[in-house]
């Protein structure tokens, strides 16, 4: 936030800026969402590199940290776009869904032929936008819930699915699953610089432009928007469609890394429940308005950090469950007393 | 003062499920004038204003602004042909920042960027417009007091280069001296030329501030007039068709007081400092101060809704803490809250569950039915004179007074001992008002201490038998019943240091 | 107070009767029945046997888990809260079942009472942190669904292990024998009947009142006198006990499995919404509720017998609810 001085010719809108300054400071810097999440992060990396090494493991090594941008990728990718929703007061559970679709799209499209890479690209990328603008046009102009809007999608989606596909598809080219899928600069992955700049992007939408703006405006309350004359209707088809374009790219990415489209892969992976526990863990209000990505991307390293650390335990996937369960609750209940205190 | 026509509405009608709303209403507005426009709860005058907002799209009728037709089907319409609002219920987003808040919808880009800098100056240099410096653009609108929350809302409308501005009810949510910076505010936007359409219940500052008045009853304008030409009582005889003589019912005797009902001492929470008073059994006692001076914080705290951090609270000389507001329900109080909406009624439940939610939490309905004086229903609806359909229609139907009636009714159910009211008669027409005035009246007069907060200090003078005022957290003085409004603003402006 | 001011009040001057106030509810939330009977005569022309008593009770039988689900999740929706994690909790029943009782009829009952206790004590769980610790109940009951799921894993080893005792087993497929006419009234169906009616009375009750009025409007409740932290915690428990009575039903109709409670809490949502019950609280009947459950189970009958095959079923019933739950939406928006 750079620093404008309006003009300061009295000292009471001098004191006022001033004031402002520090203001601004303390909602920006200490009292942003996404300050606790890091701290917690930084707190469960310091915890899982004891614990690694007490075992008899290690915990920052280059494989490792490989391992851990690896696996934040593909449920990153898709709590970028579930962000943008959640910040709007709205949700998606059709990620899952439409990740399975797009992963088993893209291979068929390719067909092994490295001429079809890019027109498959673009033609999982169209699909995406559709599903976005059904679910956008559905909560908009039929007024149908969010929630229920996009679990009768998945429905859908699930039925298209489990009608085109009894088991995966092949077709996923060689070159294009070694690129995006295993190729690496140093210790970052391909796949992990993809993340990085879908976060870029959806970062710079959410701060700088207009639609950013009016997602946060239309998050905060849907009603004030609509009576200072915001359009309200094009915001939220307009982030769904950013929310299904984000779950298309991770299918396109899960294709890359399998070598194939598997009709299960979007549901096993939990995409729907976990992009959104992914978000509420990096501090975003579930009720709109309040976060950003930023805190999504922590939420996720967080998630990430705890799946390695149980892996590396040769932990029951079991206990994970149950201890990721129990992890989100306990991060939100002191999200929520924070809250609490500031109010 | 120009006599150019800038706004003229000609037949508007509009029906919502075939119940027509408004009757083919005329109205214009002639720039720089301030137009006031009054008529009880549900006469349609906010209908009317939400047609010209483009929030609802007329069935039949013209608008035309500066002489050329205009239909909007979208607010954003409207405010691209210059009509700005500023609704009675405030339309900010508190997680913004003021200059977020004021340009939504409608952010300045510079190659596709929010140019951040260019709204933040804007919004500076229209904040120094209206002479406010006491908040900046940058700051949470989450930090602002109400009062300016209203700048805002204004500077918002403003910032349309809005040329016909609608303020609805701006006053309500004020206390007195912010009024008066409300009124410096309007008159410079009129002497800018823009047109002023002022929707309030308060004939008062009707009076003080506009050219025209044009009364609204039942969907149809019954007459506009010069504001020079005609007067309060003509005006409420016009309003609700009949005449209204007194204003207040009559003050109960001084003996008729009984004992100390509630005994508030010592009391402090996070923004009251040692705040002492009682009340009488038929006895109502006033509470004034500014907004934001710690009226409503006093009853919440005894109403066990907010933590007491010192102090005692005795009720009929026991002493009682209330953590929990189901407490003091069961100790005899009732507490009848400033926002209705928000705080007071269960919107989409029947009459009937409204009335008897409070009585449904403190007493099983086992004893409900061999308690003697517990009303039914359609008692409570007699008492209050509540016009509805009947005990299934849901409260979200009726108009702000009939509101209020089932506010009051859920409380007339605990038999309460001791009732506390803040702002009773905020947003409720003038017929209505009276009634609800003899009401809190007669329940004294039965024997039920009163507490009656209000901004409307003639509403205090009128009815209280004490008035005590606030200042800054801190009880500044107590005035007898029929004090002037000087001598309460004096006190509650913390410009008399010593009271009598 | 005089009698002229009534009259001139017109409050109750058309003195609503029991009946008639029946009718005015059943209009308003009428939608769901009217659609609930199209399906029955729809089904019953595709395949006229469904309305002889036996395949009737057959289809009522089959729908009564997610009856009582919808009855729980009614409840919770109603006070403003979300329940996700019925459906873990039926496949924790069933799983915890199969394993304590081992086929051993003797411990039938008391492993049924341990059952209803789990459901009791997850409910106040979710109650508690969703109230107490204000965790939005989305996030808590999610986190309970993963919690719950991981658990019964662990402790039995990752697939379900044990069985079921066929005295456990006879409360989900039997019922009272001999009966002339309809030859056999299953327990399940007179279970759900019986949960229907308690769940009215519950309703009509003070608890039901305050329950509304919370999800309604929190803050007016509250300065009412309403302990709307209990209120809501006992939803919760209430949704976990009746899943816990689902879970019974369920374990009686099919094997012992890990997927028995999948997609259930979904399915028992989606019940309550095609029965007009608003989510975030305070609007909708807990008849209409299971009404949208019964609906729901009849969609898959006639799904079936149009004879889409099992693939594309998922998608048709997609696009039936969400044209349903549109459809309310058009008609709550023409009636205001």
């Amino acid at each position: 936030m750079t620093v404008v001085d309006p003009s300061e010719s009295s000292p009471g809108t001098r004191a006022a800026a001033r004031k402002e300054r520090v203001a601004g400071w303390r909602v920006g810097v200490l009292a942003s969402p996404a300050a606790p999440v890091y701290g917690a992060l930084i707190g469960i990396i310091v915890l899982a590199w004891i614990v690694v090494t007490i075992d008899g493991g290690e915990f920052l090594t280059t494989g490792n940290i490989v391992n851990m941008l690896q696996r934040s990728v593909a449920l990153g990718i898709v709590s970028l776009g579930q962000t943008v929703v959640i910040l709007l007061g709205s949700l998606d559970l059709s990620v899952a869904a439409l990740i399975s679709l797009s992963s088993l799209v893209t291979a068929q499209q390719m067909d092994g032929q490295p001429g079809n890479v890019i027109p498959a690209i673009l033609i999982v990328l169209a699909m995406g936008a559709g599903v976005g603008l059904a679910n956008g046009l559905i909560i908009t102009k039929l007024r149908v819930n969010a929630f229920i809007a996009t679990l009768g999608m998945a429905l859908i989606l699930g039925g298209i699915i489990e009608n085109g596909w009894s088991g995966p598809q092949g077709g996923v080219t060689d070159a294009f699953s070694q690129d995006l899928g295993y190729t690496r600069f140093g210790v970052i992955p391909m796949s992990f610089i993809l993340f990085a700049v879908v976060a870029v992007v959806i970062w710079f939408i959410l701060r700088s432009t207009r639609f950013g703006y009016r997602v946060y405006a239309v998050g905060g309350s849907e009603d004030v928007s609509k009576l200072s004359g915001l359009r309200t209707h094009r915001t939220i088809i307009g982030a769904h469609i950013v929310c299904s374009l984000t779950a298309v790219i991770t299918g396109i990415f899960l294709a890359s890394r399998l070598k194939a489209g598997t009709p299960t892969v979007g549901l096993d992976g939990g995409y729907d429940l976990e992009s959104i526990a992914a978000v509420v863990l990096g501090g975003t209000a579930l009720t709109g308005g309040r976060g950003g990505v930023i805190g999504t991307i922590g939420g996720v390293f967080i998630l990430a950090v705890l799946d390695n650390v149980f892996n590396q335990l040769e932990f029951n996937s079991f206990v994970r469950d149950v201890v990721r369960g129990i992890v989100i609750i306990a991060a939100v209940a002191i999200y929520a007393r924070r809250q609490e205190k500031k109010a | 003062m120009s006599e150019q026509t800038l706004l003229q509405m000609e037949g508007i009608r509009k029906s919502f499920v075939g119940v027509e709303v408004l009757h083919g209403v005329d109205l214009d507005l002639r720039a720089g004038e301030i137009h006031a426009i009054v008529g009880e709860n549900g006469a349609g005058k906010s209908t009317l204003m939400k047609t010209l907002a483009g929030v609802h799209a007329p069935d039949e009728g013209t608008i035309r602004i500066d002489g050329q037709e205009v239909s909007f089907h979208h607010p954003a319409a409207a405010q691209a042909a210059g009509v700005g609002i500023v609704y009675q219920e405030f339309n900010l987003l508190p997680d913004r920042n003021v200059a977020e808040n004021i340009f939504i919808g409608r952010e300045p880009v510079r190659a596709g960027i929010v140019d951040r800098r260019k709204m933040e100056r804007e919004t500076a240099a229209l904040l120094e417009e209206v002479g406010e410096a006491s908040f900046g653009p940058r700051t949470p609108v989450r930090w602002l007091s109400v009062a300016q929350q209203q700048v805002v809302e204004i500077v918002k409308a403003r910032s349309l280069n809005a040329r016909i501005l609608v303020l609805d009810e701006p006053t309500a949510a004020l206390a007195e001296g912010e009024v008066e910076l409300l009124f410096t505010l309007v008159r410079r936007l009129q002497e800018l030329g823009v047109g002023v359409l002022y929707i309030s219940h308060r004939l008062r500052e009707v009076f003080a501030l506009s050219d025209r008045i044009t009364v609204i009853k039942d969907g149809g304008v019954v007459k506009t007039l010069n504001t020079a030409e005609t007067n309060q009582r003509e005006l409420v005889n016009l309003m609700v068709g009949r005449e209204l003589d007194g204003y207040f019912p009559e003050r109960g005797a001084k003996d008729d007081l009984g004992d100390v009902r509630l005994k508030v001492s010592g009391l402090s929470t996070a923004l009251l400092r040692d705040v002492s008073f009682e009340v009488r059994a038929g006895e109502i006692v006033g509470l004034a101060g500014l907004q934001g001076s710690g009226r409503t914080e006093i009853a919440r705290a005894v109403f066990g809704a907010d933590p007491i951090a010192d102090g005692t609270v005795e009720i009929d000389g026991k002493a009682k803490r209330f953590k929990h507001p189901r407490q003091a329900v069961k100790a005899g109080l009732g507490f009848i809250t400033e926002d209705r909406k928000a705080e007071g009624l269960a919107l989409a439940q029947s009459i009937s569950d409204n009335m008897l939610l409070a009585v449904r939490t403190v007493m099983p309905s086992r004893k409900r039915r061999s308690t003697p004086g517990l009303m039914t229903v359609k008692e409570l609806a007699e008492v209050t004179e509540l016009r509805a359909r009947g005990p299934e229609q849901e409260v979200r139907f009726l108009s702000g007074g009939n509101q209020q009636k089932v506010v009051l009714s859920k409380w007339l159910e605990t038999q309460p001992g001791i009732l506390i009211f803040d702002e009773p008669t905020r947003g409720i027409d003038v017929g209505a008002k009276a009634g609800i005035h003899d009401l809190i009246r007669k329940l004294a007069k039965d024997g039920v201490a009163v507490l009656m907060i209000s901004s409307e200090l003639p509403e205090l003078i009128g009815m209280s038998d004490r008035i005590l005022v606030m200042h800054e957290g801190v009880l500044a003085g107590e005035l007898p019943g029929g004090a002037s409004e000087p001598q309460i603003m004096e006190l509650a402006t913390g410009s008399a240091e010593v009271a009598a | 107070m005089s009698t002229e001011n009534v009259a001139a009040s017109g409050f109750g001057a058309d003195e609503q009767d029991r009946g008639r106030r029946f009718l005015s509810a059943l209009a308003s939330t009428g939608t769901i029945f009217i659609l609930l009977l199209i399906l029955w005569v729809w089904i019953t022309i595709l395949n006229p046997t469904f309305a002889e008593p036996g395949p009737f009770l057959a289809y009522l039988k089959r729908s009564a888990p997610l009856v009582i689900l919808a009855a729980g999740a009614y409840f919770v929706l109603v006070s403003g809260n979300f329940d996700l994690s019925v459906g873990s909790l039926v496949t924790v029943m069933v799983v915890v079942a199969a394993r304590l009782i081992e086929g051993e009829p003797s411990r039938t009952w008391p492993v049924i009472l341990l059952l209803l206790v789990i459901g009791a004590v997850v409910g106040f769980a979710n109650g508690f942190i969703s109230t107490i610790l204000r965790v939005p109940s989305f996030i808590t009951t999610l986190g309970m669904l993963l919690i719950l799921n991981g658990a019964v894993f662990w402790w039995t080893g990752g697939a379900p292990r044990g069985a079921l005792s066929d005295n456990f087993r006879s409360i989900g497929r039997q019922g009272i024998e001999g009966i002339p006419w309809i030859e056999q009234l299953p327990w399940s169906v007179l279970l759900m009947f019986a949960i229907g009616a308690a769940s009215v009375l519950l309703m009509r009750a003070d608890f039901g009142r305050q329950l509304i009025a919370t999800g309604d409007n929190e803050r007016a409740a509250r300065l009412s006198g309403v302990r709307v932290d209990r209120v809501r915690i006992l939803a919760f428990v209430l949704s976990g006990v009746l899943a816990a009575v689902a879970g019974i039903l369920l374990g009686g109709f099919g094997g012992v499995s890990a997927q028995v409670g999948k997609g259930l809490e979904f399915d028992a949502i989606t019940a309550c919404v095609l029965g007009g019950v608003v989510l975030g609280g305070g609007r909708g009947s807990v008849v209409a509720a299971m009404a949208g459950a019964l609906t729901l189970e009849a969609l898959f009958t006639w799904l079936n017998l149009q004879g889409i095959s099992g693939a594309l079923e998922d998608t048709v019933q997609g696009v039936i609810i969400i044209g349903a739950v549109g459809f309310a939406a058009y008609r709550l928006r023409g009636a205001r």
